[in-house]
């Protein structure tokens, strides 16, 4: 089995979140970039079907060279090869296009995105890449199982789960649950050593337009400080809910 | 090009050479792999052992192994060992490296990862037969044995080559029976290998051993109980008796009578080491500190917006940035003596690495002594900062203070690690390899003589710092060269002179790196981006100057008189001349408002 993790580079979740040129580039300095956390949970579950079924397991990436030490850090678990594409990710559509030609061109059984990255949060990638190559898909993945070319697979519902059954070639939008925080995998240090000798392969681009751009971008307000309000006086616990925090 | 043997600093050059800023090596050159790894044990440290923070308080021996097993799981424990025993065969800077961020959370683990990976394994790396390595190294570097060293007994302590443990040849030559007792063992209580040093007959130094040690099958070894101790509450401390333990001769570690040399080597490469434990220790202490700081309101404001903290953060971030240049620089140093030795073809790996450090046992000095006290130094502010709660053991900050103490103590105290830089400086000038007679005779000319009157050029980015550095050193050539003209020998009976040459060294060195690195920052970024280590490294100067000076005018005053002294404490006022002397309150609040706003340890 041929397996395929995209993997996103994204800010580390406890970054300070500023931007630049009037609020319309997210600003990278002093920012530590990690592997997209729903992405983590589908190379850890990728890993798992290494070691127990024998897959070959790519991961890929579309970005530029700065975003190579998170592919490494992938070979550094025990990823066999990685691929970058060598194309600023500025759009969901465009950078799915970049995924599908990878897929194509590699004949991948298996494709697994996160559902989201945790940067701008788009959720379109996997969809679009299923749908540009004809493969199956299932989003919001949280338990996926393989038999031949048939499987199995878990999607967290509104309030409850489902199992579904398909069949390969499939693209899963995967998130926790696929494994499970403690189950992520510090690379060790003979993975770090041994990441240098396995191949990182750069693409160039497929020519692909972005269909959307981002205008600007704000921040959410600051949160205040907390207000005690007397249990006996709910007549300004009302008001403040309703005039102040309009909630009710 | 590659660098020779000539063109880098030997060990205690720094005091008579000038180093250039693109020679130093810099945290800010780690390789992508050496950040990759950096990250993996700070994930393992994050993972498995800060949150159980408290457990380690509890005298948990069984869980410190078991850390050590996970650590083990992940290479961390052969990363220094050479590939062909089973280890990754990694260079100095990476092992400094893991050793540095997996010593972060608490000196527990800290202290069994290090007595196992550094004086535990390390003898016999250095100084085994291939047998002894093939047997016992990939044992150690997979973490399926843990290793001890017993050096210390109870009438021997500083005075290590003093044991009365005894080796005794067997009648027919085929082992030896070992008896005595050890004691402040570091991981007696799960280990599976002791290197063990006892006397043969009336020798004058002791020997080396390896013995192996199984719990159902004790050759005459018991245990004492667990250690009752202020700090590293779950590291391993016990006694080890030995009772007519029968070790087999092929297990003698290197020849009869070079115990105290192993012993003494392994402890050069286990200081620079200590050292490094202490620094992620400080940088966790920093960023609580200032986070508690950022959060807890007095006077109705953030106690962070008070000066009195501000001076506490900016003096603990200080201390630990120029530790940690200091660390990584000797670290380099001797990474590349061990390399050009090795493909000069003389030497093997191991006589190369053996070499490599021996070279520089006067920074691994220096460097334990200065990063073990910054550490305590930084823990006991960190308590300060939090107030009552900081002397409460539901904070970090308690048991980051008791763990640091320790680290004055073992691996050499700092009183006989002070005494040991001195004592090995006049050595290595005696022997030639660092000439520090002509530097001294020159600045006493140099006194004697007509002072220029020139005014220099100070317009640049540290030329007034880096001509008080040279200053420095020759504040400390002129105190050294007179004291040892009027002692000889004798000077290392003159103990409190001794310790305070070595303060004016142990500054030199310390000072120097941070000038260094900042400037190497500030060409490669720009003043403006890095203009709290710029800060960081003149606060540091100034203080050194002010140590500096009060030990220079202690020792000049207790060996000179008359003309002599006179002449000396007027070379003391030139040496010690700061004319732009920096604000160091600016300093301090340049240095402190940038940790404040990022809110945690940020160089
Ligand atoms: C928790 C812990 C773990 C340890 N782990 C190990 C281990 O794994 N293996 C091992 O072999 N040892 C270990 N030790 C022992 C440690 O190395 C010794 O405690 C240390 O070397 C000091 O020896 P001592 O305790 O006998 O003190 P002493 O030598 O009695 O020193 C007492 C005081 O006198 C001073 N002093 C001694 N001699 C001189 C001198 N010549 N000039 C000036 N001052 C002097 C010292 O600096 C100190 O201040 C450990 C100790 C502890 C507490």
């Amino acid at each position: 089995m041929k397996i395929l993790v995209c993997i996103s580079h994204v800010p580390d979740t406890t970054s300070k979140i500023n931007f630049t040129e009037g609020d319309t580039k997210f600003d990278t300095n002093g920012v530590q970039f990690v592997i997209n956390p729903n992405d983590e949970f589908g190379l850890t579950r990728a890993m798992w079907f290494k070691e127990k079924q024998g897959a070959n397991v790519t991961v890929v990436n579309v970005g530029g060279a700065e975003t190579e030490p998170t592919l490494r850090k992938a070979l550094a678990i025990g990823a066999d090869a990685a691929i970058r594409v060598n194309r600023a990710a500025t759009d969901g559509f465009s950078v799915a296009k970049q995924l599908a030609q990878v897929v194509k061109d590699g004949g991948y059984d298996l494709v697994i995105a996160g559902r989201e990255s945790i940067d701008y949060n788009g959720g379109m990638v996997p969809g679009m890449i299923a749908g540009l190559t004809n493969a199956n898909f299932i989003n919001n993945c949280i338990g996926l199982e393989i038999e031949g070319t048939t499987a199995k697979a878990i999607r967290e519902i509104d309030g409850g789960k489902e199992t579904l059954s398909t069949t390969l070639p499939l693209v899963i939008g995967g998130q926790k649950g696929l494994v499970e925080e403690s189950d992520l995998k510090i690379p060790n240090m003979r993975g770090i050593m041994m990441a240098r000798q396995k191949p990182l392969t750069i693409l160039e681009p497929v020519e692909a337009t972005a269909e959307t751009t981002s205008v600007k971008f704000e921040k959410p307000a600051p949160k205040g400080a907390v207000k005690l309000i007397a249990p006996d006086n709910l007549d300004a616990l009302v008001d403040l809910l309703h005039n102040e925090a309009k909630v009710i | 090009m590659e660098s020779t043997e000539k063109d880098i600093l030997r060990g205690g050059q720094f005091l008579v050479k000038e180093t250039n800023c693109d020679d130093i090596f810099t945290p800010e050159d780690f390789t992508e792999e050496q950040q990759m790894m950096k990250e993996a044990v700070k994930e393992f440290v994050d993972r498995e052992l800060w949150p159980n923070k408290a457990r380690f308080e509890t005298k948990d021996f069984a869980f410190t192994e078991a850390c050590m097993r996970k650590a083990a799981d992940l290479g961390f424990l052969s990363v220094a060992v050479p590939e062909a025993y089973g280890g990754l065969g990694m260079g100095f800077i990476s092992t400094i490296l893991v050793c540095d961020y997996i010593s972060g959370a608490t000196g527990s683990f800290s202290t069994a990862f290090g007595a196992h990976t550094g004086i535990g394994t390390l003898p016999i790396t250095l100084y085994g037969t291939e047998e002894q390595k093939q047997k016992y190294v990939p044992k150690l570097a997979s973490g399926e044995w843990f290793g001890s060293y017993c050096l210390t007994e109870p009438s021997a302590g500083s005075d290590a080559n003093s044991g009365k443990t005894k080796a005794v040849l067997s009648a027919d030559g085929k082992y030896y029976s070992i008896t005595g007792q050890k004691m402040w063992i570091s991981n007696a209580g799960f280990c599976s290998l002791m290197i063990v040093f006892a006397r043969i007959e009336d020798d004058k130094n002791i020997t080396g051993f390896i013995i192996e040690y199984d719990k159902n099958n004790p050759n005459g070894i018991t245990l004492g109980e667990e250690e009752h101790k202020l700090g590293i509450r779950s590291s391993s401390t016990r006694q080890v008796f030995f009772n007519d333990t029968k070790v087999p001769v092929e297990n003698m570690l290197s020849t009869r009578g070079n115990g105290f040399k192993i012993a003494m080597n392994a402890l050069n490469v286990g200081r620079i080491k200590l050292a490094a434990a202490c620094l992620d220790a400080q940088r966790r202490v920093i960023s609580e500190s200032v986070k508690y700081a950022n959060e807890r309101i007095q006077f109705n404001t953030p106690i962070a917006s008070f000066g009195a903290i501000q001076q506490k953060i900016a003096e603990m971030a200080t201390n630990c940035w120029v530790g940690e240049t200091a660390t990584y620089r000797a670290s380099k140093n001797i990474e590349d003596r061990i390399t050009i030795r090795q493909n000069n073809g003389k030497d093997t790996h191991q006589e190369a690495e053996l070499k490599g450090v021996e070279e520089y046992a006067i920074e691994c000095s220096i460097l334990k002594v200065a990063v073990s006290e910054f550490t305590q130094k930084c823990t006991d502010e960190g308590i300060q900062i939090f107030g009552g709660m900081g002397f409460s053991e539901d904070t970090p900050m308690e048991s980051a203070w008791r763990d640091a103490r320790i680290a004055r103590i073992y691996e050499g105290t700092n009183e006989i690690n002070r005494m040991l830089s001195i004592g090995m400086l006049i050595k290595k000038a005696m022997k030639g390899h660092v000439d520090l007679l002509g530097p001294a005779t020159a600045v006493a000319n140099e006194l004697t003589g007509i002072p220029s009157f020139d005014i220099p050029d100070h317009s640049t980015l540290f030329s007034e710092e880096k001509s008080i550095i040279a200053n420095l050193k020759k504040l400390f050539l002129m105190v050294a060269g007179a004291a040892l003209q009027k002692y000889g020998e004798e000077i290392e009976k003159h103990q409190q002179l001794m310790l305070a040459a070595s303060d004016i060294l142990i500054q030199i060195y310390l000072a120097e790196s941070a000038i260094l690195r900042a400037e190497k920052l500030a060409k490669k970024e720009g003043e403006d981006q890095v203009k709290e280590q710029i800060a960081m490294a003149k606060l540091n100067l100034f203080h050194a100057i002010d140590i500096i000076e009060t030990a220079g005018k202690h020792s000049i005053i207790s060996f000179s008189s008359g003309d002599e002294q006179r002449m000396m404490l007027m070379g003391l006022k030139r040496y010690i001349k700061y004319v732009n002397m920096p604000n160091i309150i600016e300093l301090r609040n340049i240095i402190a408002s940038k940790v404040i706003k990022e809110n945690n340890y940020c160089f």
